[in-house]
């Protein structure tokens, strides 16, 4: 792996664990052996576990992991009605670990999602990366070719303005995976034996003002920055459309950040994507989201938000009456959808109630554009 | 996506700031030898250029500038004289590489073929509307991922290229002089679409694109009062990519970055310091790139002429009251526009 020649007498910088400031959220509906692997990385933190499907049946967390598990009647008893946001026979379900969490930082993975070697050989801490992507800002505002400037062994080229290079808070950091890779139903059934298997040994920020399909498997956050946005949607059970979750809080998320002056980073860390699952289930849950995203993106495209919008909760409830206007010609759904997204707020600030008023004062800082 | 490279569609421009090019075009061969190869010599340059045998290559010199150009306000001096071989190349597309750089290896020690990735570049699709987090979609064992709409799947069409640099990388003379010993071993095996409305430093060190379509805003318009020829003395190739961006962006054309890297040398890196006191890029960026951002050009370009007219045109009115050096860049450009349009605008 490449490595950089060390000026003498300066020390590389360590990255702290945080781990009294970090929740780990695990989704699951079948057990957590892959914890097992991720035992060294994981260990020190908190985990919280939301667990997905059947209320009755013991899902068993390896020993000496310290952690809160909720499932379906726990949601149910701890939200009341507004339960009615939280996905069932989803992984979507996993934003209620976002709510509850009380830490800073949250980092979710799959329960399919291993330790990925780097071309070294090396063990990938993917939890450390996300903290050095979390921790270091990102430059939404101008390319850098040379990608993330604050990484180890790069910079911000020539022709970089000075007056950008202390760059923007990173509100999130979007990891990547090896082996099997995260396409749509389409894909996957005309190419299923396609692995990825290519080290792109970088972190980058995604400009402000573009898109991206974010993907929930391998994902940080600041969630004091940006929390009560990294709503899931109504999928599953119940619901006309699946494996939308992610996607729809990442057009969300970035909309907000673009608002907020926050950054979005991509890239490493990687991890090992080890079970595909069945594109003909995903077909069926993808189907209608397939004809649904063609208009979905113009509008995430082309929404904006008004310089009074200037916290996250704010931005997202302005976010939800678009929706309801603007979506809602498109199917019902969508007006479901963006009562779920009020739902969400209003329960992310009943059980976040002083960080709601932090937020205030803190995003009171940002700029709203 | 099998892509075909044929000899006859491709130029190599390259500006000679130093006269012996044995040692480039030796370590080039392998990649440069079945293309004709223009080089243009820096007309500061007095020494007589050195150049191996065994290449189709034509050097053009400060009387052939002349020659053809007459009288002309653009300024041809160091790093800019590559332009000129932009004006006379007859070639769909053209690959230009600053002469202190060598093929670079790749990760597995396969020496890297920068000809070949540019016009793999140039001849794929660019996806500028939607990021893709696997980076270049048309890439072997790699595709969209989920979440990417089909409607957007068939990408437009890539004019230009930006390629990368290991060991010396481009930075500017402040970094230089702070981080002396740092050089960037880091390969990143991608290639990725510059998105839509995202601004970028182009360096003209290693860069490709389609002159026939791109041409007209492939020039030296941004001179900095003491330019030199340390890259770190210009700002050329950063304006122009701007430009180029502004352009492309209005016209539903695509640019990437990435791959393919190239072996900078040492050479400069030394000489920052002297740089520092005069180097006006460190203001200069600052006025521009707000610019950039919030140019909108009108409906009515349709083509990149008549684009870099109105660019032209509102660089004067916005940018020239500024600083002197915007008006020059805005008299540039439509000087060259006369220029492409006399000379350049030719194919084989």
């Amino acid at each position: 792996m490449a490595g950089t020649v060390t000026i003498p007498g300066s020390s590389v910088p360590s990255t702290p664990l945080l781990k009294d400031e970090l929740d780990i959220v695990i989704p699951t509906i079948r057990n957590l052996d892959f914890l097992e692997m991720w035992r060294p990385f994981f260990q020190p933190y908190h985990l919280i576990i939301v667990q997905d499907g059947d209320p009755s049946k013991v899902i068993n967390v390896p020993e000496g992991f310290d952690y809160e598990l909720y499932n379906r009647n726990d949601i149910n008893r701890i939200l009341g009605p507004k339960a009615s946001c939280i996905s069932f026979k989803d992984s979507a379900c996993r934003c209620f670990g976002y709510m509850v969490s009380k830490k800073k930082y949250v980092f979710t993975i799959d329960d399919d999602c291993f330790v990925a070697k780097d071309p070294s050989g090396k063990d990938i801490n993917a939890l450390q990366q996300h903290i050095e992507n979390l921790l270091s800002p990102s430059t939404p505002f101008f390319f850098n070719t040379l990608y993330d400037p604050y990484r180890e062994g790069a910079d911000f080229v020539r022709g970089y303005p000075f007056s950008l290079r202390e760059g923007a808070p990173t509100a999130v950091s979007h990891g990547l995976w090896l082996n099997i890779p995260d396409y749509d139903a389409p894909t996957q059934m005309v190419k299923p034996r396609e692995r990825n298997s290519r080290y792109v040994d970088a972190v980058l920020t995604i400009p402000k003002g573009t898109l991206f399909p974010m993907c929930g498997m391998n994902l940080a956050f600041d969630r004091q920055l940006i929390g009560p946005a990294m709503y899931f949607g109504l999928m599953g059970d119940g619901q006309p459309i699946g494996r939308y979750d992610d996607m729809w809080a990442g057009w969300c998320v970035k909309v907000i950040c673009d608002h907020l002056s926050l950054g979005v980073k991509t890239g490493l860390p990687y991890l090992w994507h080890s079970k595909a699952s069945n594109p003909f289930v995903n077909l069926k849950k993808e189907y209608k989201g397939i004809f649904w995203q063609e208009d979905i993106i113009p509008f995430f495209q082309s929404a904006t938000l008004s310089k009074e919008c200037d916290t996250v909760q704010k931005c997202y409830i302005s976010l939800s009456e678009q929706v309801r206007e603007k979506l809602g010609k498109i199917d019902p759904y969508f007006v479901k959808l963006a009562d779920a997204m009020v739902t969400w707020i209003e329960a992310w600030d009943e059980l976040n109630p002083s960080a709601a008023a932090a937020a205030d004062a803190e995003n009171g800082k940002a700029v709203a554009k | 996506m099998t892509v075909e490279v044929h000899d006859g569609e491709v130029d190599i421009v390259i500006a000679a700031l130093q006269p012996n090019l044995t040692p480039f075009f030796e370590a080039w061969r392998p990649f440069f030898s079945r293309f004709h190869v223009i080089v243009v010599k820096d007309p500061e340059l007095a020494a007589e250029l050195q150049i191996p045998s065994g290449f189709d290559v034509k050097v053009y010199t400060k009387s052939d500038i002349q020659g053809l150009l007459g009288a002309t306000s653009i300024d041809f001096s160091g790093h800019s004289c590559r332009y000129f071989g932009y004006l006379v190349s007859r070639k769909k597309y053209v690959i230009s590489i600053d002469d202190n750089c060598l093929p670079a290896k790749d990760p597995a020690g396969v020496t890297v073929d920068a000809v070949t990735q540019h016009m793999i570049n140039l001849k794929t699709p660019a996806t500028p509307f939607f990021f893709n987090t696997l980076y270049d979609p048309y890439r072997k064992g790699a595709d969209f991922v989920r979440g990417y709409p089909f409607s957007l799947r068939e990408g437009v069409e890539c004019m230009l290229s930006c390629g990368l640099w290991l060991h010396n990388a481009d930075y500017d003379p402040m970094t230089h002089v702070v981080k002396r010993n740092q050089r960037n071993t880091n390969y990143v095996d991608a290639v990725m679409t510059v998105p839509l409305g995202a601004m970028l430093p182009v360096s003209g060190i290693n860069v490709a694109f389609n002159r026939e379509v791109l041409g007209a805003v492939m020039f030296p318009g941004l001179r900095i009062r003491k330019q030199g020829n340390h890259r770190w003395d210009t700002l050329e190739d950063i304006w122009n990519g701007l430009c180029a961006k502004v352009v492309c962006d209005s016209l539903g054309y695509g640019m990437k970055t990435g791959l393919p890297y190239v072996m900078r040398s040492d050479a400069e890196a030394g000489k920052a310091l002297e740089s520092l006191k005069d180097w006006e890029g460190v203001k200069l960026m600052d006025d521009v790139l707000p610019f950039f951002q919030s140019v909108k050009l009108s409906r009515n370009g349709v083509t990149v002429d008549g684009c870099v007219k109105e660019l032209a045109g509102i660089v004067r009115e916005k940018l020239a009251p500024k600083n002197p050096v915007f008006a020059k860049a805005a008299d540039a450009m439509e000087e060259w526009t006369k220029l492409w349009k006399s000379h350049g605008a030719q194919s084989a």
